[in-house]
C-alpha cells in the first residue's frame, strides 16, 4: 500500500499533529507491507522539506507555488487533486486539523472518493484495513472500511497516535522531488486575510498544577460559585468545556480542549463534563483525572483514574466540606 | 438574501443508547435539533432580520425530523424541506451530502449554513461536499458573518487561540462555528405562527442521486477503557471523604 500524508505548517511553524499522522502512516506502513512518502504545499518551503527528508519516507513531494502562500481551500484541492493524479497514492491521509477539515473532504469529493475523517486508530485485520472513528460525541467507536478503489482519504484526530514514535530515515535523507502544479488566480474564489489573536488571556491554565473544570452538567451561571468552592478549597484553577464558555458563563481563556488550552496538571476534576475527544485532547495528560458525573457511561470515565457516578450538586457541597477539613 | 440552514435530528444528549448492529435502536429514546445546527439557525435568522429575505429549513431523515423542521419554523424559519429517507444513517458523507445538495439546488440560494458537526456521525464534512457538488464556494468553522456588497466577509477560528478574516463570494456554503451567537427561544406566538408555514417533502430516492458508496461502517460498539478506574462508592459524603484521601494519601495530588 502506497501512503501520502499531507503535512501542514503555518506562519512558519508545523502543526506537530503532521507528525502523528506520519508516525501512523509509518506503523500502517509497517502492518501493510507498505510505503510512505509525504507532501508539503506552501511558498518558500524547503526547510519543511529537509525536515521531512530526515524521516523514514520513500520520498518527499515539495510543491512551491506563489498561489499556495496562504491557505485557500481551492489552492488546496485544485494543487493536491493534481499531485494525487500523478503520485497515486492508495491512501491519502492528514491529521484531523482545522485546515483539514475545510478541505479534504472536497478534494476526495473531486476525485469521486470518500474520506474517513476524524479516526482515532486502525486495524489491519487478515490484510483488510479497519479505520476507528468515534460516533454519538465519544459515546461509541465504530469500525469503518473503504469500499470501491482508491485512493482512499483519511484524518487521525490529534493525539490519537505519538509524534515521537516518527523513524528517522535510515541513511539520512530521503529525496525531495519538487512537483509542479498548474494553478490560476481566478480559480481561488475566497481571499485570505489577516490573521490575529484575541486578546492575550491573563490566566495561563498550562502552569496550573490542580485544575476544577466544569461542563455543562452545572446547567447554570448561578451554580458555578458551588464549583469554585470547591477549587478554592482545593487551591486549584478553574477551567471549562466549551459549551460553558460559548454561554459565555466563563471567559474563552478558560476552556480546555482542541480549541481551547492544552493542559497537563497534576489533578484534573472534571465535574459535570462528558468527555468528548474534543475537551479530552486537552487534559488527557493530566497526571491524575477524577471525573464526576450522573451517567456511568459518561466517555470521560474511559481515561479516569478516580470516578465517581453521582449528581455534582450533591457531591460538590460535600467535597468542599472534606476538603477544608483535610486541611 | 435567501438563506438554506442543514438542521440534522440527532438523539437526545442524555438518551441512553442500544447498539443495534451498525446504527442504535431507536424507538425507546428521544430526539432534538443538532446543537451545533441551532447556531447556524440563528445566525440565518439574524442575516435575515439584517438584510431581508428567506430561511428554509433543511432536514433529511425519517418521518421523526419533522419535529426538528417544525422548532426551526417556531423559531422563525419561512418554510422546511424533509429529505424522507428511513436509512439515512446507512449514507457515506459523499451520499449524505450529495442528497442535501441535490434537494436545494433549483433553490438557488445565496447561502447555505451548516453546523459544525453532528452530534450523533459527528463525520465533520457534510457542509463541505455539499459545496463541493454544487461547485460554491466555502469557508468553515465560522465565528462572525459580515455580508456588504454581494461580498461575505468570515472570522474564522483556527486552531490555538487564532482567527482568520476571509472574504468570500457569494453564493456560497458556511459551516457556522458553535458559540458564534446566542440561540433563542421560541415563542409561543412563533408556534402558532409555525402550524400554517410548509414543509415540503421529498423521498431521497426521488432525487436521483447516483453515488457509489466509499465507505461501509462495520459496527459501532462500546469503546474499552484505557485506564483502569477506581470507581469510589457511597453516600455523597462518604464519596467525597474517600476522594480527598485517595487524592492526599493516593495520588499525592493535594
Ligand atoms: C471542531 C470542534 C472543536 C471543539 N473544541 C472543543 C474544546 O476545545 N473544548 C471542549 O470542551 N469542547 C470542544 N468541542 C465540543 C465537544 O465536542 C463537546 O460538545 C463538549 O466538550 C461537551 O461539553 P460538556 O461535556 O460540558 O457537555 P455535555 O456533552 O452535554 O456533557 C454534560 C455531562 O454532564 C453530565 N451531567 C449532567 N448533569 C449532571 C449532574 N447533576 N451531576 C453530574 N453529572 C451531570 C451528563 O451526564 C453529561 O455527561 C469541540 C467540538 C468540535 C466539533
Ligand atoms: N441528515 C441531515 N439533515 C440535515 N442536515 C444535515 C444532515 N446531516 C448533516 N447535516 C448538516 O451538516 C452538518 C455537519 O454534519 P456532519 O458532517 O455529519 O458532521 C450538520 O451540523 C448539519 O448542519
Amino acid at each position: 500500500m502506497k501512503i501520502l500524508v499531507v503535512a501542514e505548517h503555518r506562519q512558519g511553524k508545523w502543526n506537530n499533529a503532521s507528525f502523528e499522522t506520519l508516525a501512523a502512516a509509518q506503523q500502517i506502513a509497517g502492518a501493510t507491507n507498505g510505503s510512505v512518502s509525504t507532501a508539503v504545499l506552501g511558498k518558500g518551503i524547503v526547510t519543511f522539506a529537509d525536515e521531512l527528508a530526515a524521516k523514514a519516507v520513500a520520498e518527499v513531494l515539495s510543491v512551491e507555488h506563489d498561489l499556495l502562500a496562504d491557505y485557500t481551500p481551492d489552492g488546496y484541492c485544485i494543487a493536491l487533486k493534481q499531485l494525487i493524479e500523478s503520485a497515486k497514492p492508495d491512501l491519502v491521509l492528514f491529521p484531523h486539523t482545522y485546515q483539514v477539515r475545510d478541505f479534504a473532504p472536497k478534494l476526495a469529493a473531486s476525485l469521486g472518493k470518500g474520506m474517513i475523517g476524524d479516526c482515532v486508530g486502525y486495524r489491519s485485520e487478515n490484510g483488510k484495513l479497519v479505520f476507528v472513528r468515534q460516533m454519538f460525541q465519544g459515546k461509541t467507536v465504530a469500525d469503518v472500511s473503504f469500499l470501491g478503489a482508491g485512493p482512499w482519504f483519511a484524518s487521525f484526530q490529534a493525539g490519537a497516535f505519538r509524534a515521537d514514535l516518527v523513524q528517522a530515515h535510515a541513511s539520512g535523507k530521503a529525496p525531495i522531488n519538487s512537483a509542479s502544479v498548474q494553478l490560476d488566480a481566478a480559480q481561488i474564489r475566497t481571499k485570505p486575510l489577516e490573521l490575529f489573536k484575541e486578546a492575550k488571556s491573563a490566566v495561563d491554565l498550562t502552569q496550573a498544577p490542580l485544575i476544577v473544570a466544569i461542563g455543562r452538567g452545572i446547567k447554570a451561571p448561578e451554580n458555578i460559585p458551588q464549583a469554585e468552592a470547591v477549587a478554592k478549597a482545593m487551591g486549584a484553577e478553574i477551567a471549562a468545556s466549551r459549551p460553558i464558555c460559548d454561554e459565555g458563563w466563563l471567559p474563552m481563556e478558560r476552556q480546555i480542549g482542541s480549541s481551547g488550552q492544552t493542559v497537563a496538571p497534576k489533578l484534573y476534576l472534571a465535574l459535570g463534563i462528558s468527555g468528548a475527544i474534543q475537551h479530552v485532547v486537552g487534559m488527557k495528560g493530566a497526571r491524575t483525572i477524577v471525573a464526576i458525573n450522573k451517567d456511568q457511561n459518561a466517555p470521560i470515565f474511559e481515561i479516569a483514574d478516580y470516578g465517581v457516578v453521582g449528581d455534582i450538586f450533591e457531591i460538590m457541597p460535600a467535597l468542599t466540606e472534606e476538603l477544608q477539613k483535610a486541611k | 438574501m435567501k438563506i438554506i440552514v442543514c438542521i440534522k435530528q440527532v438523539p437526545a444528549k442524555d438518551a441512553p443508547l442500544a447498539i443495534a448492529g451498525s446504527w442504535i435502536k431507536e424507538s425507546d429514546i428521544g430526539f432534538e435539533m443538532n446543537e451545533p445546527d441551532s447556531f447556524a439557525l440563528e445566525e440565518a435568522l439574524r442575516l435575515k432580520e439584517k438584510h431581508g429575505g428567506e430561511v428554509i429549513a433543511l432536514s433529511m431523515g425519517p418521518e421523526r425530523v419533522k419535529q426538528t423542521i417544525k422548532e426551526a419554523l417556531a423559531k422563525g424559519a419561512d418554510r422546511g424541506i424533509h429529505i424522507a429517507d428511513d436509512k439515512f444513517f446507512e449514507l457515506d458523507p459523499l451520499a449524505a451530502g450529495k442528497s442535501l445538495a441535490a434537494a436545494v439546488k433549483n433553490e438557488n440560494a445565496d447561502l447555505i449554513l451548516t453546523g459544525l458537526q453532528s452530534d450523533d456521525q459527528g463525520f465533520g464534512q457534510t457542509g463541505v461536499l455539499m459545496a463541493a457538488e454544487l461547485d460554491r464556494p466555502h469557508a468553515t468553522i465560522i465565528m462572525a458573518i459580515e455580508a456588504t456588497g454581494g461580498k461575505l466577509k468570515l472570522k474564522r477560528e483556527l486552531e490555538a487561540g487564532w482567527f482568520q478574516w476571509v472574504e468570500c463570494p457569494l453564493p456560497a456554503v458556511l459551516s457556522i462555528q458553535s458559540g458564534i451567537n446566542k440561540v433563542r427561544y421560541a415563542t409561543l406566538k412563533g408556534i402558532m405562527a409555525a402550524k400554517k408555514k410548509e414543509i415540503a417533502t421529498v423521498t431521497r430516492e426521488s432525487l436521483g442521486v447516483i453515488s457509489e458508496p466509499t465507505q461501509r461502517v462495520e459496527k459501532i460498539y462500546v469503546p474499552s477503557k484505557t485506564k483502569k478506574t477506581e470507581f469510589l462508592t457511597g453516600t455523597p459524603k462518604e464519596m467525597a471523604a474517600k476522594l480527598v484521601e485517595k487524592l492526599k494519601f493516593e495520588a499525592r495530588v493535594i
